[in-house]
């Protein structure tokens, strides 16, 4: 039976995150993992990450994925794939399925950190070839470039449903509508916006009624609910679709912490099932840690921390680490887990209303219900600074942890100040060169230079784009305002692409000057306003 | 065609060698070390497998290994899942009616 220091059971971000900090304190460390390649979910991100410099934000997860394998690499991690741990047993043993072998490993400390699995919703049809988990469709499209579908209808407005709506129109898919039961917007406002502003709808207190189809999902069919979940008869819509992808939530994957015996708790706050930790992960059998979604259901970004932490105590638990040192560490770690977990969307937050954010400002409820921001809610905002020549607009209105627009603007136009879930605010005393970092450093996609004194009756707003074909300098297309309506006819007047951009692309569209303040995004064909 | 030529962020998304296998006796193209159920889904084939009892079809689920609704026949061993599983070259490829290989009688 082979021994080591350490076993962590999942290479995601959680258990890499761990293997790596313990592997640099001095512990022969091994890493299980039941899939073919490591990295869990990572490498299925496409997206610009949130947080702060420390949370690695504005860098998108698969870049991060590689990072972390370097480094595990560079540490000296053993890591084993597919290897599916089975059992965990009393003094650390565990029994691993390699190929047709089931071996037995054992360690002095053990880490679990095997994430979560999707939640599903039943209705009829959902059996149907077709109906497919939002974490099917990302691997699906970003791991094997394969589109899931052509016409998807989305199920869950949480940041899953949201992010992976748009990354299946990045994909080339039509998503034509996002549904969820609950009255209100699941995700951060500035996910919904990214794809409100394509056009898609959303139809909240709303559920699939219906999957139609004989042998694979042709159409779906949706009803409204009412306060109590329950359909109202008569309220159904009708969609052609050929797929429809689920993002109701995820569960822990607690099953071998609570078959060794750690006291576990019921906490659907945390998505289930999770064992009972202390303040650095470990569990009520000494020595075994959990980190990351198997504790609770987060993100990525706090995984990270949460493993290093445990990473961090299990080298010393087993002396590689004083006392000392640990708690220095350790400390410094909780003060970045602590920033994630601030603002509107903390895990304490979860399915609370808010009317107001931390700066007193009515919310827009018109974000909560149909994805976008109103009139009424830009002029409430005050932040988005106005004076002549270009300057930048910032349609992020709600507490969530992030920051790189301040340290993007090499100007210090933009203000966020030391709370990280702060709104980021103008500074009108410095001058916007229109350079544009602050559009690309935005994960959330809700930075706009507007330049109302571009032309005599013309204004140019600058906007991310990430979709291709990429527009020309000099095309045609139309102007959409924030809920995707056509406005009328856009100019591409500038398109900029740089390394530093990270494949965001800077297109910048002339439109009458009435239109600096609703028009949002680029449509390449043309369409006559409404 | 369903299958992404170029992506935004991605660019051209790195594929293996093109390979050739049986599907239900017709020949089908993918690519070597991609999953079964992305080779199948490039082709159009949307049914992986029949129910025993009630005979409804099922297809790709989870993409990840964990739901088992997409398991097929794979060189003539049932309950392979599809979406996990490598292709390579030859391989032949069944629908798979219940839960074994054996041919199903009323």
């Amino acid at each position: 039976m082979k021994r080591y220091d350490l076993i962590v059971v999942g290479a995601g971000p959680a258990g890499l995150s761990a293997a790596i900090e313990a592997a640099k304190c001095g512990l022969s460390v091994a890493v299980f993992d039941e899939n073919a390649k490591p990295g869990g979910q990572l490498f299925k991100q496409i997206h610009k990450f949130f947080g702060s410099k420390e949370h690695q934000a504005k860098i998108r997860g698969y870049k991060i994925g590689e990072t972390l394998l370097s480094e595990a690499d560079a540490a000296g991690v053993e890591v084993y794939l597919n290897a599916t741990v089975s059992g965990m047993y009393m003094d650390k043993e565990i029994l691993v399925r390699i190929g047709a072998a089931m071996e037995h490993f054992k360690a002095d400390a053990i880490i679990i950190a095997t994430g979560a699995s999707e939640n599903m919703v039943t209705f009829d049809g959902w059996t149907l070839p077709g109906v497919i988990g939002a974490g099917a469709a990302q691997t699906m499209m970003n791991l094997y470039g394969i589109q899931p579908g052509k016409r998807v209808l989305m199920l869950g407005s949480g940041n899953v449903g949201l992010v992976v709506s748009f990354q299946l129109m990045q994909a080339g898919c039509e998503v034509v509508a996002l549904v969820d039961a609950a009255p209100r917007i699941g995700g951060y406002g500035v996910h919904a916006s990214k794809i409100a502003r394509c056009g898609v709808p959303f139809y909240l207190s709303h559920t699939i009624t219906k999957a139609e189809g004989t042998d694979c999902v042709t159409g779906v069919e949706i009803s409204q609910v009412d306060d109590h979940f329950t359909t109202i008869p008569g309220t159904q819509k009708h969609f052609d679709v050929d797929t429809i992808c689920m993002a109701v939530g995820l569960s822990p994957m607690s099953q071998l912490l609570k078959m060794a015996g750690c006291n576990m708790v019921d906490d659907p706050r945390r998505g289930g099932q999770v064992p009972l930790v202390d303040e650095n992960g470990e569990t009520s059998i000494s020595g075994v840690f959990a980190a990351g979604d198997v504790s609770g259901i987060e993100e990525a970004s706090s995984a990270m921390i949460e493993g290093r932490m445990s990473g961090l105590s299990a080298a010393a638990y087993l002396g590689f680490l004083s006392e000392k040192d640990k708690d220095s560490s350790l400390n410094e770690l909780e003060v970045a887990l602590d920033s994630l977990h601030q603002g509107m969307f903390a895990p304490g937050s979860k399915g609370k209303a808010f009317t107001k954010t931390d700066e007193g400002i009515a919310v827009s409820q018109s974000l909560l219900k149909k994805g976008y921001l109103d009139e009424a809610d830009i002029a409430r905002f005050n932040h988005f600074g106005k004076k002549t020549g270009v300057h930048p607009v910032i349609e992020c209105t709600q507490n969530i942890p992030c920051n790189p627009c301040q340290d993007a603007c090499p100007k210090q136009c933009i203000k966020i100040g030391k709370t990280i879930t702060a709104i980021p605010r103008i500074d009108e005393d410095n001058t916007c060169t229109g350079c544009g970092l602050c559009i690309a450093s935005c994960s959330g996609q809700a930075i706009f230079l507007v330049d109302e004194d571009y032309e005599p009756g013309y204004a140019s707003i600058t906007l991310p784009y990430e979709f291709l074909p990429r527009p020309q300098k000099g095309d045609l297309g139309t102007a959409l305002s924030r809920s995707g309506q056509p406005l009328g006819v856009a100019e591409i007047i500038d398109v900029r692409s740089a390394k530093a951009f990270d494949h965001t692309t800077l297109v910048t569209i002339k439109v009458p000057v009435a239109q600096a303040m609703t028009a949002r995004f680029y449509k390449r064909e043309a369409q006559r306003a409404e | 065609m369903n299958r992404i030529s170029d992506h935004p962020i991605l660019g051209n998304i790195e594929k293996g060698q093109k390979v050739t296998f049986l599907m239900d006796g017709k020949q089908m193209e993918g690519y070597e070390g991609e999953p079964i159920a992305v080779a199948l889904k490039a082709s159009g084939v949307m049914i992986h497998r029949y129910t025993q009892k009630t005979h409804e079809p099922r297809g790709i689920f989870c993409a990840i290994g964990r739901c088992t609704d997409c398991v097929m026949i794979v060189d003539g061993v049932p309950n392979i899942r599809t979406c996990i599983t490598p292709l390579v070259q030859g391989m032949t490829i069944q629908t798979q009616y219940g839960v074994t290989a054996l041919e199903v009688t009323e």
